[in-house]
């Protein structure tokens, strides 16, 4: 019991910040917070199997899932404070405690026994047992959610699936592209510098300079721009770097084989 | 030929329906069909009136069933015609005066572009009364009621583009109607106490009922009567119907359709012999309408509205005569007949005088008429004289015979027709100086002319029968005659000598005639426009405004109904499509709240969905622990 | 045992309360994953309590149907997110009355 008493604050101080956190990114860690405990509560209440799937399928899969989509999808996008149906939350609240209420008054009628436990399954293990009822009286069931397995992966390959209405425009195209917009907009048609050039550093969330020091956004990937987590770092120090080459007075040389353009 | 009485009816009708139908072809020549249906009318009606003096006085009365009309059960009515003494009086006064009435006719409205429609409505006008004094039953007399205020109603308003005279035909045609209301209500009551309408079997049965019974059909037939009849309180149609052509005038409001209450009364006698009550009601009817008419006379300018007052009064004695009971029914109709015949000769005259005139009525641009005007003149100065009660005139007869049995019966009451024989001797003579005496007061381009034979030769019949008509009176003939039909004449001793009364009745007319001289005659200025209103005394006021008896209506009946319409129109809007439409609105509102759920939002479905399961789990809960 | 029934009840009412509450998405579909192992714990529990392992059995089935559903969500959800360049749930309000 004491590992209940530890797991279950912890527990709901996630589930709370998974509903609160303003980053979504926050609530999927809180989740995955939640899981892992729950898991342990699984092993202290004689389940090792459900322990380890619990942690593997659930924690290490599911929420891996959730990651990535969120990565792909709703970083940016934070929940704004202001709530945007009237009354929402404040009926939410109310329908939320009275559900806890009514459901505390459901559990407090709901065991009146001793707990029998689970020691009789102890001869052949969690696992030997939990497989004769699976392959056992519930196998009609095990095959039919394996029979959804299968949907399940059709149709998120049916869903994620990208039409491809358009050609992919070629490296000709491409180039062309760039010449025009350079012509109209004077937009640069080379490489736009890896980050880091004439940088001090050559992090990956540290711009390129350009030769008069000032730094080049697009230099940093764009989603690194989006949460602002590029960085430019020691600008003075190129500063005095200019200054000194611009005292030393070092005449050009010329180098052998350049013509005049 | 005695059997034939429907024919009287049919030929007239027949000829208002040729002449209706015929149409524009048969304008050249539809007056001279008309005149023609009204002549037979009045041949056959002589012929008839002839064969049934020769029958025995017990046996005269010939009815005529022409089949049955309605068939209810235990209520059946007939087609009855019922030739008798009575209406056969009524017979020769209605088609003898509408066929002059006709000839005259061809002569006034010669210039007027719809005069076949006017023929037509004439002589369906004349079928109309010959159904209500020929008639059997109840019914059939109501049904020749409603013709007549139809053909009235057609006729006053005949100039249809004047408004005046189409309201004017509205309001005769509305009063009419509320009489016409008594009469149905007195049919009705009939029907529930004798479970029959006939004339005869109700006249029968009526003494053997209580007398609330006879005094109620009394009161309601009284009603019916005082409609038709412009006497008091319904009496407000009559001056306003001059706004008819003079024909129409002198037929209808004057010989015939407004004599029609006289003949109710007297038909139902039996009725009224058996209610006190009922008779003393007509008897005020008929004393207030003669005093009222003779009022309003006095004070108007307009010639046919004098006459018209003038009827309304004459009436009034009519009415007076035939509320004194057994003593007076036969006086009642002789003075209706020898009315018919220097009224509709006063109007016919008038008429003649107008065409004169250019059609001006006001008689204040007349004056002098006598010598433009000769024949004219004589023939209305008979009529004239046969409405004073000259002596030896028709008028002297039947205007005398009532104030005697007037004054027999109560004293207040003949001095009361006493007095309004004075106030007519009075406002006729004016009437007579303004137009015939006195200066020229005519206008700019009015040449005065006598009228053309076919206006005259009806004026000397007339005027011939005004004067002569009072033999029939002479050896209690008329009285005789009638007998059969009113029942016997009970003879009433006058308080004073019949010499007596006469000359007092001589006396008062005179200082009538005299004082209408001292203000009018002797050469004095009358003037050409009328005295405004603030310039009369109190008296002319109200004579003006014929006794404010259109304020009366107005306040009485008029305003109450248009508010109460007011009033229902508003119920109807407001509550009752109210209620129509408020209900969709209301539905509408409430499908308006009961959207809004449906926000669209998963989040509130979402929280309507733990509702729910809050709401199971609740009643899981109180399940299993009650 | 009644402590692990109330803490499993305690993290279903925070996992509804926070499908009410959260806009993105995706957070929605981890408030729903809260709730169904808030019902796994219960189950556990109860397998313990009756001595069968039938509620190990339902748990069990319970994740993999949970993957599943996870699975096809989130494609859902980025295939959305393609169209419609927002991820939050309000967006689909086209049923509004």
């Amino acid at each position: 019991m004491t590992a209940f008493w530890i797991l279950a604050p912890v527990m709901l101080v996630a589930a709370l910040g998974l509903i609160f956190a303003r980053k979504a990114v926050h609530s999927a860690l809180c989740l995955a917070v939640v899981m892992i405990c729950l898991a342990m509560l699984y092993a202290a209440q004689d389940a090792p199997f459900l322990f380890v799937v619990q942690i593997i399928v659930y924690t290490g899969a599911i929420m891996m899932l959730f990651l990535f989509v969120l990565m792909l999808v709703g970083v940016e996008t934070s929940d704004s404070v202001v709530e945007t149906i009237k009354g929402q939350r404040a009926a939410a609240a109310v329908v939320g405690v009275l559900f806890a209420g009514v459901l505390a008054t459901a559990v407090a009628q709901a065991v009146s026994t001793a707990v029998v436990g689970l020691g009789k399954f102890d001869e052949h293990g969690n696992v030997y047992h939990l497989a004769e009822l699976l392959f056992g009286p519930y196998i009609v069931a095990f095959q039919f959610t394996a029979a959804l397995m299968i949907v399940a992966v059709l149709g998120a390959m049916v869903l994620a699936h990208r039409e491809i209405l358009v050609a992919a425009p070629t490296q000709q195209e491409l180039q062309a592209k760039r010449m025009r917009d350079y012509a109209e907009f004077g937009r640069h048609p080379g490489n736009a510098p890896t980050p880091g050039v004439f940088a001090l550093h050559n992090a990956v969330d540290t711009p390129a300079l350009l030769p008069d020091g000032t730094p080049v956004a697009e230099s940093v990937a764009a989603s690194l721009r989006a949460r602002q987590q590029d960085e430019v770092r020691d600008t003075h120090e190129v500063a005095d770097v200019v200054a000194e080459i611009e005292a030393a007075d070092i005449e050009p040389t010329a180098t052998e084989g350049q013509e005049d353009a | 030929m005695l059997d034939q009485s429907w024919l009287l009816i049919a030929i007239p009708l027949a000829g208002a329906a040729l002449l209706l139908m015929w149409g524009k072809e048969s304008d050249k020549f539809g007056h001279l069909i008309a005149t023609a249906c009204s002549t037979a009318s009045f041949v056959f009606g002589l012929i008839m009136f002839i064969q049934l003096a020769g029958r025995d006085p017990a046996d005269r009365s010939v009815t005529a069933n022409l089949g049955t009309w309605i068939q209810a059960g235990t209520f059946s009515v007939d087609f009855q015609f019922t030739f008798d003494t009575l209406s056969s009086l009524f017979v020769l006064l209605i088609t003898g005066v509408g066929t002059l009435i006709h000839i005259y006719s061809i002569g006034y409205m010669a210039d007027d572009e719809r005069r076949r429609r006017f023929f037509a409505y004439l002589n369906l006008f004349i079928a109309a009364m010959l159904t209500l004094v020929l008639a059997g039953d109840y019914l059939v007399l109501f049904l020749g009621w409603e013709g007549v205020g139809l053909a009235s109603y057609l006729l006053i308003g005949f100039w249809q583009h004047k408004p005046s005279a189409a309201a004017a035909a509205k309001k005769a045609f509305v009063l009419n109607r509320v009489g016409d209301l008594g009469m149905a209500l007195a049919i009705m009551t009939m029907f529930a106490w004798f479970g029959t309408t006939s004339i005869a079997a109700v006249n029968e049965q009526i003494h053997s009922v209580s007398g609330n019974v006879a005094t109620a059909l009394g009161l309601l037939l009284l009603l019916g009567a005082c409609g038709k009849s412009a006497q008091v309180p319904l009496q407000a149609w009559l001056l306003d119907a001059m706004e008819g052509p003079t024909p129409v005038s002198a037929l209808i409001h004057a010989a015939t359709m407004v004599t029609a209450g006289v003949y109710l009364v007297v038909r139902s006698h039996d009725i009224f012999d058996a209610s006190p009550t009922a008779r003393n009601f007509v008897i005020a009817v008929g004393l207030v309408t003669l005093l009222v008419g003779a009022w309003i006379g006095c004070a108007k300018d307009d010639i046919k509205k004098v006459l018209a007052g003038s009827t309304m009064s004459q009436i009034g004695y009519m009415m007076l005569a035939a509320g004194l009971g057994p003593a007076g029914y036969a006086f009642a109709i002789f003075h209706l007949l020898t009315h018919g015949f220097f009224k509709a000769n006063m109007f016919l005259g008038a008429g003649s005088v107008m065409h004169g005139m250019n059609d001006d009525v006001d008689m204040r641009h007349y004056g002098a008429l006598r010598t433009a005007m000769p024949v004219t003149f004589y023939t209305f100065g008979i009529g004239y004289l046969a409405i004073l009660g000259f002596p030896g005139t028709s008028g002297f007869f039947s205007k005398d015979k009532i104030i005697e049995t007037a004054l027999a019966t109560n004293i207040w009451v003949g001095i009361g027709a006493l007095i309004g024989a004075g106030v007519t001797a009075f406002y006729m003579t004016r009437l007579m100086l303004m137009t015939f005496f006195g200066q020229k007061r005519w206008q700019k381009d009015v040449h005065p002319h006598e009228s053309g034979l076919t206006m005259t030769i009806p004026l000397m019949v007339l005027a011939a029968l005004s004067a002569f008509a009072g033999v029939i009176s002479l050896g209690n003939w008329i009285e005789d005659w009638l007998e059969p039909a009113t029942g016997h004449l009970e003879h009433v001793e006058p308080p004073l000598p019949m010499l007596a009364i006469t000359l007092i009745v001589l006396v008062v007319v005179s200082a009538g005639v005299a004082l209408a001289w001292f203000i009018y005659g002797r050469g004095n200025e009358i003037a050409t426009e009328a005295p405004a209103d603030d310039q009369v005394s109190v008296f002319t006021r109200a004579g003006r405004a014929e006794m404010y008896g259109n304020q009366i209506n107005e306040a009485l009946v008029v305003r109450p109904t248009t508010y109460l319409t007011r009033a229902l129109v508003w119920a109807d809007a407001k509550l009752v499509d109210g209620l129509v439409t408020g209900t969709a609105d209301r539905i509408g509102e409430l499908s308006g709240e009961l959207r809004k759920p449906q926000t669209g939002f998963v989040r509130s479905y979402a929280l309507m969905v733990l509702g729910g399961a809050l709401v199971v789990l609740l009643a899981l809960l109180a399940v299993t622990l009650a | 045992m009644t402590a692990y029934l109330t803490l499993s009840m305690l993290l279903f009412s925070i996992g509804a309360v926070g499908v009410l509450i959260r806009r993105n998405a995706i957070v929605v579909f981890m408030c729903v994953e809260l709730m169904l192992n808030a019902t796994n714990l219960a189950f556990v529990s109860f397998a313990r309590q009756h001595g069968n392992l039938d509620g190990q059995v339902a748990a069990f089935f319970v994740m993999v149907v949970a993957a599943a559903e996870v699975v096809i969500g989130l494609a859902i959800i980025v295939s959305i997110y393609r169209t419609r360049r927002s991820a939050s749930v309000d967006e689909a309000n086209l049923l509004k009355a």
